[in-house]
């Protein structure tokens, strides 16, 4: 399987389930021996567009090709591709060397005791060989679910949301184990996930979907530095989204008016260049300085300032301190502080300066709901 | 990875249960097995052992008499494997019969699952008598069945259905096909269509992953449905009485003539223990190969 450039490749993919979409002309390029992320939250179809690699869903319209090879129409058993599947789908009735071993048995291959003992060695489980599924833990057998689909060197792994249900401690272990595991074999990872971390941690490239299509793709920093639309600026990380006009598009920054208060965006970082537009700011990229010694702060070239607000609620949570601050036209921005101990935490009521640097937000067009892909706490 | 082998460490032993409650659970069971169970098998036992001289009228005395034993297997040798013969082809029958029926209402009925199930059943809602009856109609020789197959010539003209082998093993399978059908449809119920969706990731063709996944998983089902098949088919005498001759009489049909009939009291007894244990080797051997107790 290590010939060069077998990049799995879907072209205008759709599929439908009655009158429902769940995936909506899809295109996408996974490099060969990529961690690829198919991020989004449930019903987005990212669960079927991988199914329709896997030969698991027939996609209405659209191809499927590893390499060259267009797969769309053959059989799962047939595909140089295997899954692991979200609830793991371990056989009970076999041992755990028997799950490892299926695919190979199945193909007739050779030295099928020392490639499964190898695998069992790489996961870590090489004790665990003579037991029962039902015998091990949620994080050993999502590793029997790893070397069963691993050993049979698929020129594309699937993972389905793997490491769903395991607690958080063990999901971040395996995050690293996962990555590490990719790096040493080499092989196209496919990882379908609803946690934004889990995907920036390992992917190399993520794709957000959202209803049905990309909303975005890219490396993990540029999507988060520089989302183009509204959801993935939500689903990736939180956002301020503040209501502004473009007034001034000549310079290297473009220019926008914030209710009466003028601040900048750098030019790659601005999705609109004019009307009405979404001035997006993180909140960790904010300093927020007490407003009483420069009261009439203005924004000069590549650092903005925003003034006029008030401290309206604090919540210190160890390595940081999150604000909540008020602005004059009424909105709240969120505001996250290293607890560096340069000063004194701000207190409710005071008044404050909000300021950033020019190349830290990013402008996006007004069309756009400013809550799409907010996700809360509770979802996660 | 080694630090996280440490931390998962694998499934801890069951905490002990509380002893008492469980056993107050099982106290109504353990009653009426003991009454209508223990004490009967005693019993037959005790009558097993009667002196054969004595008679229903004068009473019997005991005299230990494990000669009864002896003479009732050397007179029943045929009976006893005809009866395990035909028990055991109506078994394989009703497996080859219950198996696609279960498979087909666990995946793939739909909504008419419940329906399909509901018709499983709904022979219980007649007498068994009655059923076996009926079957003497369907297979008689004036019968469409018979006429039938004379006409293709599978039966020849003067070849009849009732009275043969054929009738009563069909008698049985018909009869039994439920106890079949039940367990088998509800251990490939609980097949987790997924793992067999996996079977197919990992290079199985449908039949591949059937045979390697769907079937050792509906083992349970097999087991069950098979002992609640071949068992009371054993001691089966209703189909063989309604359907057969003497000349297809089962054992059921001597015990029940010996105890009813001829009111021969410790050679019916006998007969009975000696069916209940060859039997029960059987369960247990078969049990054995099975494995069941490995499954999940």
């Amino acid at each position: 399987m290590a010939d060069a450039a077998r990049d799995l490749t879907l072209t205008n993919v759709t599929k439908r389930f009655g009158d429902f979409v769940a995936v909506d002309d899809l295109s996408l390029q996974v490099p060969q021996g990529s961690f690829f992320a198919l991020l989004g939250p449930s019903g987005c179809g990212k669960t079927t567009t991988l199914r329709i690699v896997a030969g698991l869903e027939a996609p209405t319209a659209g191809t499927v090709a590893i390499g060259g090879d267009d797969i769309t129409g053959l059989r799962p058993y047939k595909r140089p591709v295997n899954t692991v599947f979200q609830s793991y789908a371990l056989f009970p009735h076999l041992t755990i060397f028997e799950n490892v071993a299926f695919g190979l048995r199945r193909r007739g291959a050779a030295h099928i005791t020392e490639k499964t003992e190898r695998m069992l060695d790489l996961v870590e489980l090489r004790d665990y060989a003579n037991r029962k599924p039902a015998q091990l833990s949620g994080g050993q057998q999502q590793r029997v679910a790893l070397g069963r689909a691993l050993i049979n060197e698929p020129g594309v792994l699937l993972l389905d949301e793997p490491l769903g249900a395991l607690d958080l401690k063990l999901r971040r272990q395996m995050q690293i184990e996962l990555k590490r595991i990719q790096t040493e074999i080499g092989i196209t990872f496919v990882h379908v996930t609803h946690d934004q971390e889990e995907a920036m941690t390992m992917a190399d490239t993520i794709a957000v979907m959202n209803a049905g299509h990309i909303e975005q793709m890219g490396p993990p920093a540029e999507l988060y530095e520089s989302p183009r639309t509204t959801f993935v600026a939500n689903f990736l990380g939180q956002s301020n989204l503040i209501e502004a006009v473009v007034v001034d598009t000549s310079g290297s920054d473009v220019v926008v008016d914030c209710h009466g208060q003028k601040v900048g965006v750098v030019g790659d970082r601005s999705h609109t260049d004019q009307g009405q537009a979404w001035l997006g700011i993180r909140p960790e990229k904010i300093v927020v300085n007490p407003a009483g010694d420069d009261a009439t702060a203005a924004s000069v070239s590549g650092h903005n300032v925003l003034g006029g607000g008030v401290v309206t609620d604090v919540s210190f949570v160890g390595v940081s301190t999150q604000y909540l601050v008020r602005m004059p036209w009424g909105q709240e921005v969120m505001v996250f502080e290293q607890n560096t101990g340069r000063r004194a935490p701000l207190r409710n009521g005071d008044q404050v300066n909000l300021e950033w640097s020019a190349d830290h937000a990013f402008l996006l067009d007004a069309d756009q709901d400013a809550q799409a892909g907010v996700v809360f706490e509770d979802d996660r | 990875m080694s630090d996280l082998v440490a931390d998962d460490v694998a499934v801890e032993p069951k905490p002990r249960r509380r002893r008492g409650k469980g056993w107050l659970l099982l106290l109504p069971g353990m009653l009426w097995l003991l009454v209508f169970f223990i004490v009967p098998t005693v019993q037959l036992f005790i009558t097993s052992l009667y002196d054969p001289n004595g008679s229903y009228e004068f009473g019997y005395a005991m005299t230990w008499h494990f000669q009864n034993y002896a003479t009732a297997v050397t007179d029943n040798v045929d009976l006893f494997v005809r009866s395990f013969t035909y028990a055991g082809i109506a078994t394989v029958i009703c497996l080859l019969l219950g198996y696609p029926l279960a498979y087909a209402i666990a995946f793939k009925s739909g909504r008419w699952r419940n329906v399909m199930l509901v018709l499983v059943i709904a022979p219980f809602f007649t007498s068994f008598l009655l059923r076996t009856l009926a079957w003497s109609a369907i297979l008689s020789d004036r019968g469409v069945v018979t006429s039938l197959l004379q006409t293709v010539a599978i039966l020849p003209d003067d070849g009849r259905l009732l009275a043969t082998p054929v009738a009563v093993i069909a008698g049985l399978v018909y009869n039994f096909l439920p106890f079949m059908t039940l367990p088998l449809y509800a251990s490939l119920d609980k097949v987790d269509p997924r793992l067999i969706e996996a079977a197919g990731d990992l290079y199985s063709s449908p039949f591949t992953g059937f045979r390697k996944v769907t079937v050792p998983l509906s083992m349970p089902g097999v087991v069950s449905g098979t002992l609640l098949t071949f068992i009371p088919a054993c001691g089966d005498y209703i189909n063989a009485e309604l359907l057969g001759t003497t000349q297809q009489y089962m054992i059921g049909n001597r015990i029940q003539a010996a105890f009813l009939k001829e009111r021969d009291y410790p050679a019916a007894a006998s007969l009975s223990l000696i069916l209940m244990a060859i039997v029960l080797v059987m369960v247990i051997v078969y049990i054995r190969r099975a494995g069941t107790e490995e499954l999940v």
